[in-house]
């Protein structure tokens, strides 16, 4: 039986495996055109089936060198500070958005109240009516709070924007989790705040984690609004700069495509890195990852 | 859980300290600019100079071009705008249509009239007042590659000789983006014909004069459609070339020639040889003429009020940054004692051959320049441009004769710029809607309020209300009042500063889908269809491909599982403007990636953006891409929560995988998985870039969903922003309502979500 079993599972595997590589291979196809573009020094486009610059003499590493201004101190220096500007908002967003709607979301999840309902519906509605016109009013919002202009302010645009997600995402994860401990908690005397931090808390961290992780992507990828609010070079973001190589006439895609795979290396090595913690979950299930 | 907190302390720290720390110093005068590269560092030089000459501070800001006029738009009537900032001259009917700039004044006297080239002078120039101080002009030329045609193609016909790759193999012969409008002019011109007419008068008494106006129509329009198809048919020119493609195609030696504008240059460098001359004739018919936008320095109205400001834009169209704009920046100036000063052959002798080639290559534009016909400055821009680029892309696809598609063009844009609804007579109906929707709350309110036990469950409710406060106030501020006032702006017509109270009409004008058949192109109700498949075959794939992949990573003896993972995000991490651009060069006809791939397995190219079958999959194609991620780390997410043990229980029960799947795991997903598939179909309803940037609507306008419409209301179609904010409120009822029928059909599941 076990011989059987095995079998089935090394089937399985290759099975998986394959399903994964076409998985892979959709998702990267068309960021190595990118890529392409960004090394090239001609620009990608050519009925090819495989996107590798040709030759080692058709690859630059220029487009890089544009992006980042190296061989200019004062551009590097501006460079560096439009990451640094990136990620302290990214990651302000990220921890603003946990922070406002962790609570709320235990609220919604644990607690009978007054507007409870209706409150989840407001913010499912939130976010069905399309940002069209909006970005003007929400200048005269932050203009009115003394928030234009800073990078506060911004952080907080991203983070209400952020929030009625994240209250849902984490509602879900409160609901999942077993209401036992915490009346056991509170049963030994913990009170309801205690309860929520120190039993509720821990539990949902992966959950906390992922909903994070989606704060942090939906300010680091954002122009729009950063060059709108923002009204300094030193104070804008990455994405603002990306888009500068956007031009009314001409577009320097490959400087565009550089600019763009430095903006994601962050990205993907913060997931990385992170994943221990979006499985911690599992692993508490005693098996390693 | 202590590093959670501790991380959570330590940013937010961060975030007190680095944040506000950001005390400003005095600003002085403030100049937007677009630009990047070497204009940017000619035109920081100009600034330079004048804060020392003056001794005045100057703050430069460079704005993204996309971003540019809502910028303006948003900052300028706050007076937190620059005082002036650099932009083309044909914007000027957006700047005023939102007051947005004042005439320069003495910024450019009378007296320097002679000091600019008349052509830019005419260009700033609007009924009867000067709007900038020109800085330099651009527009095409033709490049030509001497290896491939020793002597300079002077007629059409030259180029078209060498059609069928007499060059050599896949070599074309010319390039140039057949299907836009802008490049178009310049074979429209050769034939008489003309884009925007000229301004007409009020058709009644009183009534505000009209500005230019959609006017390519007749003989010469179809004669230039004609001539363009049969370039593309004939094989001289490649079809759906991008600004991109052409440049590929001319550095690569597959393009011996390509009508591009001075920035072309920029990219060339040395790596093919090129020699620029003004655009070729037709045989028998006349020279084609490019159209001339020109960049100035433009007044805000406060800017206009202060002397330095209007001091620093004269000082930067003066003959000494002129000459640094033209030798750093690469521009085609203005200013006229720059290229009397080439006449003179100052010091030529003395230029490196990189320098003298680049002021060939200037000379080359200047010479182009003086025949090129300068954009007419209208309002109505974008109503003209967007009608005009579908007849173009539709004639040349063969999909209509030109006759057919102007005429259909005109229509459109006869649709589009028709006065907007009049002032309602009375705001009756406005007050009775709105009335009885206020009753109705007001009427469940009270209810609710008054049903026994609310005191004791408002005092029990108390604990709860401390944990959603900031919540609800951060959503109610940041998120709920600028949708509101947005909305708002749903009952007037008309731009942002000039709007008119229409009560419903807006709404009116949209159900009945503007008095035409409810079906017809572009009705509100063809493209609810469209945007409801849209949405059903995106989510369908993104939670199916994000429950696929998210199961199989969530296997704990996976080989190479966080490698996997990473990979498999990285759609999402990339930032889609780009990659969305990427999809869409991978489905070009000719070298699209796609293609190239169909080909290799023996099968037909296909045109991709000509059916609306083969450009909706394209959408969805790249829409899942960018999506799956999300919807993976989502299931991964929600896996963590289920515990073993109730897995362990199931096998030891006797399930097969299937039953546990379909009885254990999806029953204990369903609360964290829909949530997100909810939002997940509310965001893909709005999801309007991918549908922007990859389809752009093609063919003719059928891929666009409601939010893209909505879009095209505020931005392409004379700013007409109320219609827009209609159709966002419409979209906004429809999806309430949506959620609202859902959530009764699978009613336990959706309260228990939701």
């Amino acid at each position: 039986m076990s011989a059987r079993s095995k079998k089935g599972s090394a089937l399985e595997a290759v099975l998986v495996h394959a399903l994964l590589l076409v998985a892979v291979v959709y998702a990267l196809y068309p960021v190595l055109w990118v890529v392409t573009l960004a090394l090239s020094k001609a620009g990608g486009i050519e009925p090819r089936v495989i996107p590798i610059p040709r030759g080692a003499d058709e690859m630059t590493l220029d487009n890089f060198r544009l992006v980042t201004g190296a061989g200019d101190p004062e551009r590097s220096w501006l460079f560096a500070r439009q990451l640094v500007n990136s990620l302290v908002v990214s990651f302000a967003t990220a921890a603003t958005a946990v922070a406002i709607a962790t609570p709320a979301a235990y609220a919604l999840a644990r607690f009978e109240f007054v507007g409870k309902r209706s409150g989840l519906r407001g913010m499912l509605l939130t976010q069905m009516f399309p940002g069209v016109a909006s970005a003007v009013p929400l200048y005269l919002v932050l203009d009115t709070l003394h928030l234009l202009d800073t990078r506060s302010g911004l952080v907080l645009v991203y983070a209400a924007t952020a929030v009625p997600f994240a209250v849902f995402q984490l509602r879900g994860a409160f609901l999942a989790i077993p209401v036992d401990l915490e009346e056991a908690a509170m049963v030994d005397g913990a009170t309801r705040t205690q309860a929520f931090l120190k039993v509720a808390l821990p539990a949902a961290r992966p959950a906390i984690a992922v909903t994070a992780l989606f704060a942090f992507m939906s300010a680091w990828n954002e122009f729009i609004l950063a060059a709108t609010l923002l009204g300094r070079e030193s104070a804008f973001t990455l994405p603002v700069v990306l888009q500068s190589y956007v031009g009314e006439y001409s577009t320097q895609w490959g400087a565009f495509a550089a600019g763009a795979i430095l903006v994601s290396v962050p990205v993907m090595i913060l997931f990385y890195v992170a994943q221990r913690q979006l499985l911690s979950g599992l692993t508490a299930g005693g098996v390693k990852g | 859980m202590k590093h959670l907190r501790a991380l959570v302390t330590l940013i937010a720290l961060v975030a007190t300290i680095v944040l506000p720390g950001c005390s400003e110093p005095p600003r002085g005068i403030v100049l937007w600019h677009p630009y990047r590269g070497g204009e940017e560092a000619a035109l920081k030089k100009g600034v330079l100079r004048f804060e020392a000459e003056r001794g005045l501070k100057v703050t430069v800001l460079a704005v993204p071009y996309e971003a540019y006029l809502a910028k303006l738009e948003a900052a300028i009537p706050r007076g937190n705008g620059p005082d002036v900032f650099v932009g083309p001259h044909n914007r000027l009917g957006e700047y005023l249509l939102h007051r947005l700039v004042a005439p320069v004044g003495d910024a450019f006297p009378d007296a320097d009239a002679s000091l600019y080239e008349p052509v830019t002078v005419a260009a700033i120039t609007y009924e009867g007042e000067r709007w900038a101080v020109p800085l330099a002009s651009k527009c095409g030329a033709l490049y030509y590659n001497p290896r491939l045609l020793p002597e300079a193609p002077r007629t059409l016909d030259d180029l078209a000789a060498k059609r069928d790759f007499a060059l050599g193999p896949g070599v074309w012969p010319l390039a140039y983006e057949s299907h836009t409008a802008y490049w178009h002019s310049a074979l429209l011109h050769a034939y008489g014909g003309e884009l925007f007419g000229a301004p007409k008068p009020g058709a009644a008494e009183g009534e505000a004069k009209l500005p230019p106006g959609f006017a390519m129509t007749g003989d010469a329009a179809e004669r230039s459609l004609d001539k363009a198809r049969e370039l593309v048919t004939t094989r001289v020119v490649p079809d759906e070339a991008s600004g991109d493609l052409v440049k590929t195609l001319f550095t690569t030696g597959k393009a011996a020639s390509v009508i591009s504008g001075p920035w072309l240059a920029g990219d060339l460098e040395d790596k093919v040889p090129y020699e620029v001359v003004p655009l070729p004739s037709i045989a028998g018919v006349g020279a084609m003429r490019p159209f001339l936008t020109v960049d100035g320095v433009f007044m805000t109205p406060e800017g206009a009020k202060s002397e330095g400001a209007r001091a620093l834009a004269r000082s930067l169209g003066d003959g000494v940054s002129a000459s640094e704009r033209a030798e750093i920046g690469k521009q085609v100036v203005a200013t006229r004692s720059y290229w009397s000063a080439q006449d003179d052959g100052v010091a030529a002798a003395a230029l490196s051959p990189e320098a003298k080639r680049q002021r060939k290559l200037l000379v080359a534009f200047h010479e182009a320049s003086a025949d090129a016909i300068p954009m007419p400055v209208s309002p109505a821009m974008n109503p003209v441009w967007v009608p005009a680029e579908q007849a173009i892309r539709k004639v040349l696809r063969g999909d209509a004769s030109p006759r057919d598609a102007l005429a259909e063009a005109k229509a459109r844009y006869d649709d589009v710029m028709r006065a907007p609804p009049r002032e309602a007579a009375s705001p009756a109906p406005l007050v009775v809607v709105v009335g009885l929707a206020l009753l109705a709350a007001a009427f469940a309110v009270v209810r609710r309020v008054r049903a026994p036990g609310f005191r004791r469950e408002l005092t029990a409710s108390k604990p709860a209300y401390k944990y959603v406060l900031h919540a609800a106030l951060t959503i109610l501020v940041l998120v709920v009042l600028p949708l509101v006032a947005g909305a708002a702006m749903s009952f007037f017509a008309g731009s942002r500063e000039d709007a008119r109270f229409v009560g419903l009409g807006n709404y009116v004008e949209i159900l009945t889908a503007r008095g035409k058949p409810l079906l017809s192109h572009g009705s509100f109700y063809l493209t609810l269809l469209v945007t409801v498949a849209w949405t059903v075959v995106n989510v369908v794939l993104h939670v199916s491909i994000g429950l696929v992949l998210g199961i199989a990573l969530a296997r704990p003896v996976l080989r190479l599982r966080a490698i996997y993972r990473v990979l498999l995000i990285i759609p999402w991490a990339v930032p889609s403007y780009v990659t969305a651009l990427a999809w869409k060069g991978m489905f070009h006809r000719q070298f699209g990636a796609i293609n190239a791939i169909l080909v290799a397995l023996g099968a037909e190219p296909v045109s991709w953006f000509a059916k609306f079958s083969t450009a909706f999959a394209a959408n969805v194609a790249t829409n899942a891409w960018l999506g799956f991620p999300f919807m993976m780390v989502v299931v991964m997410g929600a896996l963590t929560s289920i515990s073993k043990d109730v897995l362990e229980a199931a096998e030891v029960d006797g399930a097969t995988r299937w039953q546990a799947f379909r009885l254990v795991t999806l029953p204990l997903l369903r609360p964290t998985l829909l949530p997100a598939v909810v939002l997940g179909s509310v965001w893909t309803f709005n999801m309007f870039n991918v549908v922007f940037l990859v389809s752009g609507g093609e063919p003719d306008g059928t891929t666009d969903i409601l939010v893209s419409e909505a879009y095209r209301w505020a931005f392409a179609r004379n700013a007409q922003l109320g219609y827009a904010a209609a159709y966002a409120v419409i979209i906004f009822g429809l999806l309430a309502l949506m959620s609202k029928v859902l959530g009764r059909i699978g009613a336990g599941d959706a309260k228990e979500a939701l």
